[in-house]
């Protein structure tokens, strides 16, 4: 690898983290610790793919976040030599969007579950999307609950039998990528754990948006929902699959239009994401919004820049600020 | 006209109206007043929850002390020598506060049969007799306003709102205060409707014309300005102190400020006044919840920045788990509680401090959290600062306990000389702190839990430090490097730790100040000691006055520092024949103290959504002499 201009080539969603000059390989990305999720979990897949893509991004590793909550997927931050945080449950939105604002210089990860980011984390979400702070989100969706051993999940088919539900599930599942377009998030994708070159590309177009992107992953979990997606692997799966490119025609019942993930206007996209049959993978939406942490971190350096003041100045005329009077 | 002027050294004025009336504004700038004066003073808002509770009723009532002196005081007063009622309710809901002899001023406007009624009165009380007792002053305040202000043209109901400041101007009057700053207050409050401005400055010149011309009062009263040691001084409310306390924190220690916050009464003021002071770098979120608050404070502290969440006892609640993170994460974080009474919604806009058992051991685990209460408005600018100190020394989540008496509550304070606060280190780790088996030249690995043998805390490394990246999480961590480890030794060992580590902040701290004269005179004659710990600072120390007044000796000790600690509390606990604790909850530190000193501890609790008084501290104090 040749040394790098200063801004990133790939897009703006990087533009103020710092490249690096050295050359980096999967190697570089993976931490000494033994991983820990079960033989054959979808999650190595993923893991797998982010080590090997993160070199391309050419970025320094130190600053590089990855914040997860809790579930099995959220084990993934032990496993990148990048800096990261296994946080609680549902809150990494939350505690990476203080990263992020905070830190313009870090490309911020969040790493999270159906159960972890729909159920007890959604409120923060559905924030986080909404307010477009720049942050990438993997959402792995195995439609379980894995690390507490087989319950349902807010993704689980309606009628599912579950250790919690013996006579079936009662719950109406969420679409995450219904609910990430409900809630105006700017960057929407859905790929599958098992297809590499995919998942790689629209992770490459996630970290590439400035903003909040959203990443639905299929996930498999061998144990409790084993071939959950098993219809949509391999070369069988080609009509069971909708693969979204700008410009494709889709059709959705009777009516036909060309995919635009540009489109300021969610509806068509929302349309879209209600297609069971085929399933569409690949970016459904990816506009232009200004983000929470640009924004606010202008607003403050609009304040400091106005003043010419040092901070101690400045905070001595802070307390002697109002009313005041002097006892000799 | 020659006037009567009686010299008093103290006055304690409540001002009660209607929510709508304006009363907390007219307090506000009586206070302002006095101050710039030169009067010592305390002040105690009291308003319902309700923004606009029924017109005339009760329940919508709203009030603001203020006690002033020509000496030094520490309370808004037990009860007040004034009361200015401006409609029946006023008058009703607080005529049981006031001492027979007691001034009273009401405006007999709203006297009428609908709002008396509306107040539960079956007769009026400016006519029943039952204000014989007192010093009645019928005064048509709402009808000499509207008549001031008629040439201005405004409706009815706009000129009577101007009626507060006509009862501003007559009071200012009446205790010989100066109005310069009230007018140039109301220029540049209604700069942009110069009707509005011209006939509030008209009815506060009227009302204090009334005084001055009419024979209503045939008495002016002079508190003189009280001794204060040189300095500049401002008066300042709790929350706005503690603001500033966490800015000068910021500012000390060289780091950008995060706030992440969810709007709750009565915290909600630290979050209103940081997001105004941008220009220090200061960076405020208002998130969708207190969870969320909390958690971007603390990913903010994460990567480098003073993290602050600020929340009243229902979102501490909320935040428990994400503390508890902290803990175990060991990073600097400031909670900051602003008490109101509980349990559950409680009383938001009244003062309690019924959190400090949720403060200790709120969160699952041994979780332990230094605790920091400021003791009166001003002293929550220095508390902030300390919080601030332990925070990011010992990286740990620290626990600022004010309340809704500190935080409504106004003093003066002597404005500190900047080089005179404390410097705080971040001490941010850049190199690895830690040789493997492989190296052959020093350290070449970074162990994010490898502590610092006197403090025993963590470094902080935050990312974009080059060849320190390192994964922290709510899983138990080894000793050292940090890794996930589920060894029982190793587990036991880090709860140890995690508990020394917040008992060795007790090294810092400085010892306690006994007031005890009685110590002093070296006859060891005090055998009670008064423990206290945050606002009951005030009414303790008023107390433990009157029963010096009254002959007896008596000791006080006040508590800064509830978590750790301080060592030297065992030894002096022991000096005293009798302890006592007030508090406003059913006996919290009285708790702790029994539990880590096995003191007879004998407990004041009273938990009204009120300061304690201090004659019913003199009296429990009596109680044990």
């Amino acid at each position: 690898m040749t040394a790098e201009p200063s801004l990133h080539p790939l897009g703006s969603g990087l533009e103020l983290v710092p490249t690096s000059h050295e050359p980096q390989s999967g190697k570089d990305y993976t931490s000494d610790q033994e991983v820990r999720w079960c033989p054959g979990c979808g999650d190595y897949a993923v893991l797998k793919a982010v080590q090997s893509f993160l070199p391309d991004l050419g970025l320094r590793r130190e600053n590089i976040v990855f914040v997860s909550g809790i579930g099995c997927s959220s084990r993934f931050p032990y496993y990148l030599d990048t800096f990261g945080m296994h946080s609680i449950h549902g809150r990494a939105p939350a505690i990476a969007t203080g990263i992020a604002v905070s830190r313009p210089d870090l490309s911020v990860w969040v790493v999270t579950g159906d159960g972890d980011a729909l159920s007890i984390g959604g409120n923060h979400l559905i924030h986080a999307l909404r307010r477009n702070v720049n942050l990438t989100i993997l959402l792995f969706n195995n439609r379980i609950y894995g690390l507490t051993k087989g319950q349902y999940s807010p993704t689980s088919e309606a009628g599912k039998v579950t250790k919690s539900t013996p006579v079936g599930s009662i719950d109406h599942p969420f679409n995450p990528v219904s609910l990430a377009l409900g809630a105006e998030a700017t960057f929407v994708a859905r790929t599958i754990d098992s297809d590499r070159r995919h998942l790689t590309s629209v992770l490459a177009a996630a970290a590439a948006h400035r903003g909040a992107a959203l990443v639905e992953i299929y996930q498999n979990c061998p144990i409790f929902n084993d071939g959950a997606f098993d219809d949509l692997r391999g070369p069988a799966s080609d009509d069971r699959i909708l693969r979204l490119e700008p410009g494709l025609d889709v059709t959705v019942g009777d009516r036909t239009w060309r995919h635009d993930p540009t489109a300021v206007d969610p509806s068509d996209q929302f349309a879209l994401s209600r297609l069971e049959d085929p399933v569409p993978v690949g970016i459904f939406r990816q506009v232009e919004r200004a983000t929470y942490d640009d924004e606010a971190r202008e607003q403050v350096a609009s304040a400091v820049a106005a003043s010419t003041a040092t901070r101690e100045e400045r905070l001595a005329g802070l307390l002697n600020a109002g009313d005041t009077w002097t006892v000799v | 006209m020659p006037r009567q002027v009686t010299r008093l050294d103290r006055v304690v004025i409540r001002f009660a109206g209607d929510s709508g009336d304006g009363m907390q504004l007219t307090g506000t700038r009586f206070t302002q007043e006095s101050a710039i004066f030169g009067n010592d003073l305390m002040t105690l808002p009291n308003f319902p929850a309700e923004i606009r509770a029924p017109q005339g009723t009760i329940p919508g009532v709203s009030s603001f002390q203020i006690h002033f002196a020509d000496h030094d005081i520490l309370t808004a007063g037990d009860a007040p020598d004034v009361l200015v009622a401006m409609n029946p309710a006023a008058l009703r809901a607080n005529l049981a506060d006031l001492p027979k002899g007691a001034t009273i001023i009401v405006d007999t406007h709203d006297f009428t049969g609908r709002n008396l009624a509306k107040a539960g009165y079956d007769a009026d009380p400016l006519e029943s007799g039952e204000l014989d007792a007192y010093q009645l002053h019928r005064v048509d305040l709402t009808g000499m306003t509207v008549e001031a202000v008629k040439e201005f043209g405004l409706s009815r109901k706009d000129a009577a709102r101007a009626k507060n400041m006509f009862a501003l101007g007559l009071l200012c009057w009446l205790y010989g205060r100066p109005t310069e700053s009230t007018i140039g207050f109301l220029e540049r409050q209604f700069a942009r409707a110069p009707e509005i401005r011209d006939a509030n400055i008209l009815a506060f010149t009227t009302g204090w014309n009334f005084g001055e011309t009419t024979e209503t009062f045939a008495v002016r009263y002079e508190i003189a300005p009280a001794a204060q040691a040189p300095g500049t001084y401002r008066n300042i409310t709790g929350n706005l102190a503690l603001a500033h306390g966490l800015v000068a924190a910021a500012v000390r220690s060289g780091l950008p400020l995060f706030l992440g916050s969810y709007p709750i009464t009565p915290a909600s003021d630290i979050l209103h006044e940081l997001s105004r002071q941008k220009v220090f770098g200061v960076t405020t979120f208002q998130a969708e919840d207190e969870i969320a608050g909390i958690g971007a404070a603390l990913g903010a502290a994460y990567a480098g920045s003073l993290g602050v969440t600020t929340t009243s006892g229902p979102g501490v609640s909320l935040k428990s788990e994400a503390i508890g993170l902290a803990v175990a994460l060991e990073l600097p974080l400031l909670v900051v509680n602003v008490q109101r009474g509980g349990p559950s919604t409680g009383l938001p806009t009244k003062t309690e401090q019924a959190d400090l058992l949720q403060a200790m051991y709120g969160r699952n685990g041994e979780a332990p959290i230094p605790i920091v209460a400021p003791s009166t408005p001003s002293d929550c600018f220095a508390a902030a600062l300390e919080a601030a100190r332990i925070a990011i020394t010992w990286r740990t989540p620290v626990m600022l306990l004010s309340d809704g008496y500190l935080a409504n509550g106004s003093e003066p304070w002597r404005i500190p000389d900047l080089d005179d606060l404390p410097a705080i280190d971040p001490g941010f780790a850049t190199t690895p702190n830690h040789t493997s088996k492989a190296s052959s030249n020093g350290a070449d690995e970074f162990w994010p839990y490898q502590r610092d043998p006197e403090t025993l805390a963590r470094p902080w490394a935050v990312p974009g430090t080059a060849g320190l990246e390192h994964r922290i999480g709510g899983l138990e961590k080894g000793d050292g490097h940090g890794n996930i480890s589920y060894d029982p030794a190793n587990h036991d060992l880090m709860v140890h730790t995690r508990a020394a580590k917040v008992a060795r902040i007790a090294d810092t701290l400085p010892p306690l100040t006994v007031d005890d004269p009685s110590a002093a005179r070296g006859d060891g004659g005090a055998r009670v000691l008064v423990v206290g710990w945050g606002s009951t600072y005030g009414p303790i120390a008023a107390g433990v006055r009157l029963v010096r007044g009254a002959g007896h000796d008596v000791a006080q000790v006040h508590l800064r520092h509830l978590n750790p600690l301080p060592r030297d509390l065992g030894e002096i606990l022991k000096r005293y024949d009798r302890v006592l604790v007030p508090e406003m909850n059913l006996g919290q530190l009285s708790l702790l103290l029994r539990a880590r000193y096995l003191v007879d501890a004998v407990g004041l609790n009273v938990v009204r959504g009120l300061p304690l008084t201090s004659g019913e501290i003199a009296d429990a104090i009596e109680e044990l002499l």
